[in-house]
């Protein structure tokens, strides 16, 4: 069960087990990182330095449980608390949950499984790349000079109030929206214009279908937030009263011009996650998905609702009785969407042959947290029941189980089925599947106490709690040490595997996603000659051919 | 130069690179009225909050100023799509004389919004807290005038956005970098230019008339 | 069940009628939702099971779903989504809705406590008495940045916006205490920014509510009017401050037309206003005409009232509303209390207290 039962070469079987020469080692030194507009190394650089700020995010979540370990101050003062999960909350966001799965994988994969050399505008990606960085800066100052204590959201008027820096934060955000808003461009351009020949619509990988979702969300919600941030940021500076009460401003507006962003930003980090799920289950199931459409026009469907469901966040704020209704009803067809996919994916085990490998394992996990996550969130619009619930720990453990739960699942799976191709070597499956062991079980043991403190009437943002809740606190922050634990465990064996790990081959799964038809690692240009595509991605029926076949592609090229 | 030294090693033909940059565009554009769709959204709560207050404001602002402007820029746009019509029929200087009279028109329009923001800065109509004005005294005024404000002054950078890619468009368009094969950038410069005025055309009645 | 269900989930207890009502639905809610839960690990992992990978490159079949498979897929979840908010909505709605006999309660969110004013009675901070058994109006607003008012014994929430006045209401079930929390982060003192809702038996609330009322008259010793007056109660606080303010020079208190309308009868009065809408007297139509007077003009009255804006403090405001609301000559509320209407209050500056 450890071992990974297709690790011979797929046909044919002289394909080169290590590409020599690949995007990695084509090119030499650092201008030649730095100026690249390969898809790939960009790719690889979102990859370094997302993982950097979750682990930054990751330091300053265990800095708060930890100050939660006893009701009163442990660690901390109440404003150094404040602080960090401010911190916490605004980068794990907006420099990892957002830009992590489509700037890796999405610049890594969807030109290739479109059969692209590049993405549309590889200028822009890198511009993409640079704005992320400078955004990050930004941010990064504000929050070491000043240190912001709004909580991710910046409610005004104590956004536009608190004696903290919040401007730089502010700003950091908006270019860093922006760079979200050039990465969706490009894909959305790509998708439609740099499509192999044979890959039609409907035949198009489904990791491409959702990154594509995501890229609209990216564009029609991302402005809405950047102009937000904007104001509160001039208000901050210069009191011009946008949101103050004092000044004939409505705070209410601000909430409902931030969830029209952030709402649609939810799914914005859990389509992506989606995207890899997709490919990951007909991969360990050698089987092509149960309802292609179904699961195709889902995201859609999720990308398209999620921009009027925004009023579930501002049930108790005192919205109309009617407005919080109608804003229920939609939020459940979300779930829907979210519920034909969960059925699609268990569906396409069936009559599978089903290997069990550790990002499988993530796949599970990913499974069982999105169904747990998804309907606490139906719970969660059900208005009546979330006035009870609204900002207690049950809303926190509800959206760590999506954001956590699923996205970060799903971040590990990609990371553990791409390796191979992405750095031509394998990670070690025996460790993978202990650290796929200790994160499914520390998750658990964090959050499913943050749901019962919930219920019991803890409110998020607290530094210190009524003693009532102290052993669920205890728990909770148990098992975010697990948790910890897991991550840097595989952290190291991925570093380990970069200059140790097993040489692979150009498909160690026998996996027919058309990613896997080029070379590991992949040659600067993607394929060695034009490659063909005669059969819709995951065709493990009996006399198919691999896609993207980089010799089938040859005979082609001569013919 | 032949057309095909203009494509780029990722994209199989011109044809298929014009229509991504396009596209490309187009979404780019999108973003841009979402950007200015907050502010609207802004604009509309709290007209239909102080009704009073911001029609009495309004009247503070000069109708004439805002009428010329407004003029100059629908002007403008026709002249930068002259520039495009030129630039693809390969008369590269007539083009780039098209775009020198789109960017005197933006320096018209700019200087008579300066002029109208001194006005403003004299008579104490200033955003939020700053606000002075003796005359103007409903509730509300502070808040048009910072609303006023953010919205001129975003769309004015976005004038000087435009200012500097049509420059060099036009110094691009002198040298007869374009001709009938190739002239999209002078296209995607005027569908940005266009954009700029399609905002200020819902700002002149949104600010002057009602 | 009911108790068991409640101890397994960590619910606390039950301080009123709704507060059951909830946990039941939320029951209801957790059950599916585990039910579902369950069964899609169940199928995943049954079908592993089944179809383990046997051989490497073992082909599959190629399977695609029926068109009833994917109606059952969107059908069965679509409808219990459905049926759940189906029986929540309406417990909101009725949360939404207070009773007509509710007494009604004034609650300010500052920073970092919870300041209570009852009409008729004394003002008090982090301790709420209310009689058992009896509706209770919440009025709900903030004097800084947002709070939110959280009893987690009524399973109940409700925002206090600046600026605003919102509404809630309960009834609790039996005499006892109940913890109060903020659940909108508000800085450094909002995890200790609690309060506390003390349900006494209905004589005891009413003789204290008495007793309380002497004490505050007994207070206001610097108006040898008060002492004399027994009646001396948040309504009469506000006749007090309407003669400070210079109410009394436009508006009377006994129906004839003056500069301004009068105040007489004037709550919950439906009032045609100058752009030919109506609008119902409520708290928050009283309050806005405080602030912005040329916002909702009556109609045949000249715009010549002074803003007052920034120079009355929330409490006083109330206090003035509730003098308003005491000015009836039929004392029988006509229908039930509808929520204020959202509407900011222009100029209320929490910087600026008098």
């Amino acid at each position: 069960m450890s071992q990974s039962p297709a690790t011979t070469p797929p046909s044919p079987a002289d394909a080169p087990a290590y590409n020599p020469r690949n995007y990695l080692n084509a090119e030499a030194g650092i201008r030649s990182w730095l100026l690249t507009r390969d898809h790939k190394r960009i790719g690889i650089m979102f990859l370094a330095l997302t993982t950097l700020f979750f682990f930054v995010g990751g330091l300053f979540a265990l800095l708060v449980r930890i100050e939660l370990l006893t009701p009163g101050p442990t660690i901390m003062s109440a404003m150094t608390y404040n602080r960090m999960f401010t911190l916490h909350g605004v980068v794990m966001i907006f420099l990892f949950m957002i830009p992590a799965i489509p700037g890796i994988f999405g610049n890594f994969f969807l030109p290739i499984m479109l059969g692209a050399r590049d993405v549309a505008f590889p200028r822009l990606n890198l511009l993409s790349l640079y704005l992320y960085v400078i955004g990050a800066g930004i941010a990064l100052y504000g929050m070491i000079h000043g240190g912001t204590d709004t909580g991710w959201t910046f409610y005004a008027p104590y956004s536009t109030t608190t004696i903290t820096k919040v401007v730089p934060v502010l700003l950091g955000a908006f270019v860093l929206g922006f760079s979200s808003i050039v990465t969706g461009l490009n894909f959305i351009v790509t998708a439609h214009t740099l499509r192999a020949p044979g890959i039609t619509w409907m035949r198009m990988p489904l990791f491409v279908w959702s990154i594509y979702a995501t890229s609209i969300i990216q564009i029609l919600a991302t402005p809405v937030l950047g102009i937000t941030l904007l104001m509160v940021a001039v208000e901050h500076a210069f009191g011009f009263g946008i949101f103050d009460p004092a000044r004939g401003g409505d705070p209410i507006l601000f909430q409902h011009m931030f969830w029209f962003y952030s709402h649609p930003a939810v799914y914005i980090m859990v389509l992506p996650a989606m995207a890899v799920i997709s490919e990951v289950i007909c991969a360990a199931a050698h089987k092509n998905i149960f309802g292609y459409k179904a699961v195709a026009f889902s995201s859609l469907g999720i990308a398209f609702v999620g921009f009027f469901t925004w009023g579930h966040h501002l049930f108790t704020s005192g919205q109309s009785t009617l407005d919080a209704g109608i804003f229920g009803v939609l939020s459940m067809f979300v779930g829907i969407f979210t519920a034909i996919k969960v059925f699609n994916w268990t569906a396409t085990l069936y009559k599978g042959s089903v290997a069990f490998t550790a990002w499988f394992a993530y796949f599970c996990g990913f499974l069982f947290f999105l169904v747990f996550g998804g309907m606490t969130g139906i719970a969660l619009a059900t208005v009546s029941l979330d006035v009870h619930w609204q900002d207690t720990y049950f809303v926190v453990a509800h959206f760590h189980f999506i954001m956590v739960g699923a996205t970060i699942m799903a971040w590990l799976a990609a990371l553990h089925y791409w390796w191979p191709k992405m750095f031509g070597r394998m990670y070690p499956e025996r460790w993978g599947l202990v650290g796929a062991v200790t994160i499914v079980f520390g998750f658990n043991a964090t959050f499913i106490p943050q749901f019962l403190l919930g219920n019991y009437g803890m409110p998020r943002r607290y530094y210190s709690y009524p003693e009532r809740f102290w052993p669920l606190n205890v728990a909770s922050t148990l098992g975010a040490t697990l948790l910890g634990f897991g991550f840097l465990l595989i952290l190291i064996y991925f570093l380990w595997s970069l200059k140790y790990g097993r040489v692979a081959s150009a498909n160690p799964w026998g996996s027919r996603g058309y990613e896997w038809g080029t070379l590991s690692p992949p040659p600067p240009e993607n394929f060695i000659g034009q490659p063909v595509y005669p059969s819709p991605p995951h065709d493990y029926t009996e006399g198919s051919v691999q896609s993207g076949d980089p010799h089938a592609a040859e005979v082609t090229h001569a013919a | 130069m032949q057309p095909e030294a203009y494509v780029a090693h990722h994209f199989p033909n011109l044809r298929q690179q014009e229509h991504a940059a396009r596209i490309g565009m187009w979404l780019f554009l999108a973003t841009e009225l979402l950007l200015f769709g907050g502010l609207f959204t802004a604009y509309s709560v709290y007209r239909f909050l102080y009704p009073a207050g911001f029609a009495a404001s309004s009247e503070h602002l000069s109708v004439a100023a805002g009428t010329i402007n407004t003029v100059v820029l629908i002007t403008s746009s026709l002249t930068v799509a002259l520039a495009h019509h030129f630039a693809r029929h390969g008369k590269g200087r007539t083009a780039a004389l098209c775009l020198a009279i789109t960017l005197a028109f933006a320096a018209v329009f700019l200087v008579i919004k300066g002029w109208e923001w001194t006005h403003d800065f004299e008579e104490g109509l200033l955003p939020g807290r700053y606000f002075h004005s003796s005359e103007l005294t409903a509730t509300g005024a502070p808040m048009f005038f910072t609303l006023y404000f953010i919205l001129t002054g975003l769309h004015g950078i976005h004038v000087l956005i435009g200012m500097t890619v049509l420059a060099i468009l036009m110094v691009l368009c002198w040298r007869g970098a374009y001709d009938h094969g190739y002239s999209t950038p002078v296209e995607l410069g005027g569908m940005y230019w266009h954009l700029v005025d399609l905002i200020w055309i819902f700002l002149y009645p949104l600010l002057y008339l009602i | 069940m009911n108790d068991l269900m409640r101890r397994i989930l960590f619910l606390p207890e039950q301080g009123s009628a709704y507060a059951t009502e909830v946990d039941h639905l939320h029951f209801f809610v957790i059950t599916i939702t585990m039910i579902g839960a369950t069964g899609v690990a169940l199928a995943a992992v049954l079908f592993y099971l089944r179809y383990r990978r046997r051989a490497a490159h073992q082909p599959t079949p190629h399977v695609e779903p029926k068109a009833i498979h994917e109606v059952l897929f969107i059908g069965v979840p679509l409808a219990f989504f459905l049926l759940w908010f189906a029986i929540g909505f309406p417990l909101f709605v009725r949360l939404q809705t207070p009773p007509k006999d509710a007494m009604d309660v004034y609650v300010q969110g500052k920073k970092w406590m919870w300041k209570f004013a009852y009409p008729g009675g004394p003002n008090g901070v982090d301790v709420l008495r209310v009689p058992a058994g009896r509706p209770v109006r919440l009025l709900i607003t903030s004097r800084d940045v947002i709070h939110s008012f959280f009893v987690p014994d009524f399973r109940l929430k409700q925002d206090a916006v600046p600026g605003r006045y919102s509404q809630i209401w309960f009834t609790a079930k039996a005499p006892g205490s109940h913890q109060v929390l903020c659940a909108e982060y508000c800085g450094i003192g909002h995890s200790a920014m609690l309060a506390e809702i003390v349900a006494m038996p209905p004589a005891e609330f009413d003789a204290w509510l008495a007793e309380a009322r002497r004490a505050t008259q007994v207070a206001a010793q610097d108006s040898p009017d008060d002492r004399a007056d027994p009646r001396t109660s948040l309504a009469e606080q506000g006749r007090r401050l309407a003669a400070e303010y210079g109410c009394f020079k436009c508006h009377t208190v006994d129906g004839t037309r003056h500069i301004g309308p009068t105040w007489l009868d004037l709550y919950r009065k439906n009032e045609k206003l100058q752009d030919g809408k109506t609008v119902i007297a409520d708290e928050a139509y009283l309050t806005e005409s405080m602030m912005d007077p040329a916002a909702k003009l009556v109609a045949g009255y000249q715009n010549v009232m002074p803003t007052f804006q920034g120079r009355v403090p929330g409490p006083e405001i109330a206090a003035i509303v509730e003098f308003i609301k005491s000015l009836r000559t039929d004392a029988v509320r006509p229908e039930p209390s509808k929520g204020p209407v959202y509407v900011p209050v222009p100029g209320y500056d929490p910087t600026i207290s008098r």
